[in-house]
């Protein structure tokens, strides 16, 4: 019953969309010249037959994940030190700050600019994007361990590295998968804009050359693509923080 | 291996900016139990956490067995009121936690443990995460938890202060129970009768120093009426906290 129940919204939607292109409708908005589902169908089916797609497919996911990855390590990294050491915030934290409302996608120039390859450049706007909320969630949960954990370990007889790998490791982990959650929707955000502005490959490149070229089929599939990628990935997140925070208590798990 | 010995000489400890206790010196010997009691804000867990070497003294010293207290060490275990077990750790490996520390092969750890959560009466519930055993369960992990370290010396901040009455009758007959001559004990409570059953001594906090250090005679089958009148004379009634 629920299940019929849930098909309902999805369903509607691709009959308004059919509905709406078939008969070319245009009121308020234009139909006349948006692809219908069973276009958009058939191309995809092709799309999924031609080596291209999969180039484009891989070309993006080496990209988000060499960004992401990257910022999850510097990003947590960071993120525990300066929430450890003053000193260490001080030092860092007014240039983190300075930078941080800076949306990564306007760094676009300064990538261009800077790096040699453009590939490059598309990894450091994803990884600008993602950095950000993984540190600042990293130091906020590492700031809210409760200190009797530590204490307790210390007094138990265990030096840092030991508060490090037990208390610490562990203790953050709920913190630091809410930030790698966000940091991966606006590296997906960045990287296909970046890929829009200045890719060579990936599936950001693709739809927008798609659109250049009057292939409007192909920019849905495009779309597609991206969402299903972007499902994917945060879904991954998801099941490993999970994982990782199997001792929640019922309530703040979700 | 014996107990603990310590030495509070002329000690001042602060919290913030205000002294909260002033010029304290006190003895503790090794093996002992002392309980500490006094009203809130006396400096009695402030006490405890410059025992445990988790606070530097500003002025005076702290001697463990004639060495100045500094740093944490196994040999001075604190056990705290609640919430200090790791929740992602089940009780068998919390209790594993200074096994670990201490450098007790892998192999052995889990077998230890559970020796432990058998004494403090918790056989069967090895593999609960802290979330799924009650308050009193929680307390008897940190007990076992605390004694498998093999401390000299075990600091205790309010340890069964959270506990329904009944759960708290039954951990200060487990703790009678397992401690053994070879532990130092100081129990910090607010609790005068608790303090009475398990106290060699009982030393009361207040007015920023030691009000009184009274001692209790053995056996301790009979706490007298007068003794808990000059327990209760020395907190001073007005302060005297109510659970």
């Amino acid at each position: 019953m629920r299940i019929l129940l849930r098909a309902v919204s999805p369903l509607a939607f691709l009959g308004l969309w059919h509905v709406l292109t078939a008969n070319d409708v245009v009121f308020l908005l234009r139909f006349d010249r948006f692809p219908g589902p069973a276009e958009v169908l058939a191309e995809f089916a092709r799309q999924l037959a031609t080596p291209v797609y999969y180039q484009d497919l891989a070309q993006s996911l080496v990209r988000i994940l060499t960004g992401f990855a990257l910022a999850a390590v510097l990003g947590g990294l960071l993120g525990a030190l300066v929430a450890r050491s003053r000193r260490a915030g001080d030092l860092v934290l007014p240039l983190v700050e300075l930078a941080r409302p800076i949306p990564a996608i306007a760094l676009v120039p300064i990538a261009i600019l800077l790096f040699p390859a453009n590939e490059q450049g598309i990894v450091f706007i994803t990884f600008a994007a993602a950095f950000f909320p993984i540190m600042v969630s990293t130091r906020h949960a590492v700031r809210a361990l409760p200190t009797a954990w530590e204490e307790a370990v210390r007094t138990l007889g265990g030096g840092r590295v030991r508060v490090l790998r037990s208390v610490l490791l562990p203790g953050i982990l709920p913190g630091v998968f809410g930030g790698l959650s966000v940091g991966m929707g606006v590296a997906w955000i960045c990287l296909i804009s970046a890929e829009m502005i200045s890719g060579q490959f990936g599936v950001g490149y693709r739809t927008w050359s798609a659109y250049t070229v009057v292939d409007y089929p192909g920019v849905i599939v495009g779309i597609i693509t991206i969402g299903l990628l972007g499902f994917l990935t945060s879904a991954t997140v998801e099941v490993l923080g999970r994982r990782a925070t199997r001792w929640l208590p019922a309530e703040a798990r979700r | 291996m014996t107990g603990l010995s310590f030495r509070l000489e002329d000690i001042t400890l602060r919290y913030g900016a205000r002294a909260v206790l002033r010029d304290l010196t006190l003895d503790v010997a090794a093996g002992e139990i002392l309980a500490v009691a006094g009203p809130s804000g006396c400096g009695k867990s402030t006490l405890l956490r410059a025992l445990a070497g988790l606070l530097t003294v500003g002025e005076g010293r702290i001697l463990a067995d004639g060495v100045p207290v500094r740093g944490t060490s196994a040999d001075r275990a604190l056990m705290f009121q609640d919430d200090a077990l790791l929740p992602w750790r089940t009780a068998r490996r919390n209790v594993a936690l200074p096994l670990a520390i201490r450098g007790v092969p892998r192999a052995q750890r889990a077998a230890r443990a559970d020796a432990w959560l058998a004494r403090v009466g918790l056989a069967g519930l090895e593999g609960r995460l802290p979330r799924d055993l009650s308050g009193g369960q929680r307390q008897r992990v940190q007990l076992a938890r605390t004694l498998a370290g093999r401390p000299r010396a075990v600091l205790m901040d309010e340890p069964f202060g959270a506990l329904d009455a009944q759960t708290r009758a039954e951990m200060q007959r487990l703790l009678a129970e397992v401690w053994s001559a070879s532990t130092t004990v100081v129990l910090v409570t607010h609790d005068v009768d608790e303090a009475l059953l398990l106290g060699d001594r009982v030393a009361v906090l207040g007015g920023g120093g030691l009000a009184d250090l009274v001692e209790v005679p053995r056996p301790r089958t009979n706490v007298d009426a007068p003794l808990r009148a000059r327990v209760l004379a020395a907190l001073g009634a007005p302060t005297l906290e109510t659970t």
